[in-house]
């Protein structure tokens, strides 16, 4: 919706010769023409690398490691960002009530943050497109059960399955989980409130595929239904499944923010951004409001750009549009 | 149609059988209840009376065949943390979570169709460009985050209005509403519109799609040609087109208002049904979260299906097959 529909360019006939090399062909996709004639997609793409980039190499590119106690000077604490009046030079964005730097924490909280996101994705896109395939294929009674259930899921908000599952574990483990723990938890819960899409999109895409001629040919010279549904249908539905995929992954950020900021997510000890906004929530009132400020800016800036870019992507690859 | 309804109650009863399936797994599988009900010092003589009082060695499917007698009743045992009777919880809650989603509601609505048939009428000006990229940030703002924004500016820097609570309450029989005091109302204002942005986006986005879609068709341009004035054709013609698909929209909606006054309830501590919830999974009160559960799908599973019927009410279209056959087709 962000994206102009642009004229589209000369007709293939015209086109150069189209280049080997896997770089050359991406330059000379469609894709990749749209992508550059939106500025606000190319914006977005940089914020998300930079997000990526940041996440990837925290170590590096943070001043402190703020879980480090050693590093930390408790005098400093609830210093205000170094632009204001009492500020340092030394911490850009402030510090918190243990002193930690909040850049450096943001950094290491996106980092967490993009780990769930991407893991709770991957969850459910697996979940999702293999009962998608294997429904649209088989059809019959276990196309019947799956998408039922898909569509009971879906008229429930994903953030109230999440709830509930992360709940059945707290009442196992008795209350209190660990990080690690917590990691996985969230990622099943956020995954397995998510998985309905990608089942839907995939059987439709399935249905049109599995009647296709090439398909029948796999079936006719004998290959193995796994493998035709494995190798042969779902290189096929790959297309639509990655739109779903990208703003999936800002739901996704956004459902475990969310959840830890409920408090029900990650522990204060490996915070996430959304641990961050609950642990400064407190603060907001005694007027340190940069301890909760930076990271629901951080949080915004990582979804809005992430859904700029599925927005932009279901646009580009949509063969209405073209 | 007739057969349609029994078909839609009985799709309607399989699933809250499903629900409370699930609820009562949690019971049964989740933590040993005796465990969570008797102090440490009880003997295992105590437990093994208890356990058979409550008749936790009869077979399975009498079991569950106790816990959907009991939840129809409306009764879900007694909370682990607060030790008091879940569904007295529930009933002293709601009308706290139902009243700030009833308002959040309203205030989606009137706000957010009127801006959606702008946006599709006048698609072009600058204001509904503007109005569409606000709305696109606004998707990508969680709830919570748009809660501790309004509280820092309208609690913290202005001080005019209050960040947590209901405000005075008046209690009438057993429902106490914040509607009769001016304090009540001050308090819902930063709940509410917290509470309803996202659907007033996704309102405006739907609107604004359905008009652009209408605006398209054969009937509007006749009704152009007749003469009509704007005013009749873009609300008497074109709105009243898109209204189906509103509806659907926003009667699902109502089910993921009660949802998110979970998030809303927390950032603002309102004291309704959400709240309770939240403090149930971090403490791990399974009672609250069965009952909790439970009620949520049966609050779904009725709009869902109230919904359903409604498109009848609504689209003459559906209503086709019995028009022909009684003559009555126009």
């Amino acid at each position: 919706m962000a994206v102009d529909v642009e004229p589209r360019r000369a007709a293939a006939s015209d086109r150069p010769k189209a280049p080997s090399s896997a770089l050359g062909r991406l330059l000379d996709s469609d894709l990749w023409w749209s992508f550059t004639r939106s500025p606000v997609t190319v914006t977005a793409a940089v914020v998300t690398l930079a997000y990526l980039l940041a996440a990837l190499f925290a170590p590096l590119v943070t001043p402190q490691n703020p879980f480090d106690p050693a590093s930390l000077v408790y005098a400093d604490a609830f210093t205000p960002p170094a632009w204001t009046e009492d500020g340092m030079a030394r911490y850009l964005l402030g510090t918190d009530d243990q002193g930690r730097d909040i850049l450096s924490t943001l950094v290491y909280g996106a980092r967490i943050s993009l780990l769930v996101g991407f893991a709770a994705v991957l969850f459910s896109a697996v979940l999702g497109i293999s009962l998608g395939i294997l429904s649209g294929y088989v059809g019959g009674f276990v196309e019947t059960l799956i998408m039922r259930t898909a569509d009971i899921q879906l008229t429930v908000p994903g953030i109230l399955i999440a709830l509930m599952i992360d709940g059945v574990v707290r009442v196992q483990v008795g209350g209190e989980m660990d990080e690690k723990l917590a990691i996985m938890v969230l990622v099943v819960a956020i995954g397995i409130s998510d998985w309905p899409k990608y089942a839907r999109v995939t059987r439709g895409a399935t249905l049109v595929e599995r009647n296709k001629e090439y398909v029948q040919a796999a079936r006719v010279i004998g290959i193995h239904p796994f493998l035709i549904m494995l190798r042969h249908i779902l290189p096929n539905v790959m297309g639509p499944v990655l739109v779903i995929a990208t703003i999936g992954l800002a739901l996704a950020i956004i459902s475990e923010a969310t959840l830890s900021f409920l408090g029900v997510g990650m522990p204060p000890t490996t915070p996430s951004l959304g641990t961050l906004i609950r642990i400064g929530n407190n603060f907001l009132f005694s007027g340190e409001w940069w301890i909760t400020f930076f990271p629901c800016l951080a949080l915004v800036g990582l979804a809005l750009s992430v859904n700029l870019l599925g927005d932009w992507l279901r646009d580009a690859l949509n063969p209405k549009l073209r | 149609m007739v057969s349609y309804v029994i078909r839609r109650l009985l799709q309607a009863a399989l699933v809250m059988l499903v629900v409370a399936f699930v609820s009562f797994s949690l019971f049964r599988f989740a933590g040993d209840p005796v465990n969570n009900m008797v102090g440490q010092e009880a003997t295992q003589e105590d437990r093994r009376e208890l356990r058979e009082r409550l008749g936790l060695n009869d077979p399975f499917p009498v079991q569950f065949g106790r816990f959907v007698v009991d939840a129809l009743q409306g009764e879900f045992g007694i909370s682990y943390r607060l030790q008091r009777p879940v569904e007295d919880l529930i009933a002293e809650r709601m009308p706290a979570t139902l009243e700030l989603v009833l308002v959040s509601a309203v205030l989606a609505l009137i706000t957010g169709i009127p801006l959606g048939v702008y946006c599709g009428i006048h698609r072009d000006s600058w204001v509904s460009r503007a109005l569409l990229t606000v709305s696109l940030i606004g998707v990508s703002l969680p709830t919570f985050v748009i809660g501790i924004l309004l509280i820092y500016l309208f609690s913290v820097q202005m001080l005019v209005l209050p960040s947590f609570g209901r405000g005075e309450v008046v209690q009438i029989g057993w429902w106490s509403t914040g509607f009769l005091t001016f304090s009540g109302w001050q308090a819902l204002i930063l709940p509410s519109i917290t509470l309803s942005l996202f659907q007033l986006t996704l309102i405006m986005r739907l609107v604004r799609s359905e008009m652009l879609e209408v605006m398209r068709t054969d009937y509007i341009k006749f009704a152009r040609a007749r003469g009509l004035s704007n005013r009749a054709i873009n609300f008497g013609h074109a709105l009243k087109n898109t209204l189906v698909p509103v509806i659907t929209i926003v009667g699902l909606n109502i089910g993921s208002l009660i949802a998110f006054s979970i998030i809303t309830e927390t950032v603002f501590n309102w004291p309704g049904m959400g709240l309770l919830f939240i403090k149930a999974v971090q403490f791990a009160d399974v009672p609250i979260m069965a009952a909790y559960l439970t009620m949520v799908a049966f609050v779904f599973v009725s709009i869902n299906l109230l919904v359903d019927l409604l498109y009848y009410a609504i689209d003459p279209r559906l209503k086709v097959d019995r028009g022909t056959a009684a003559g009555r087709l126009s």
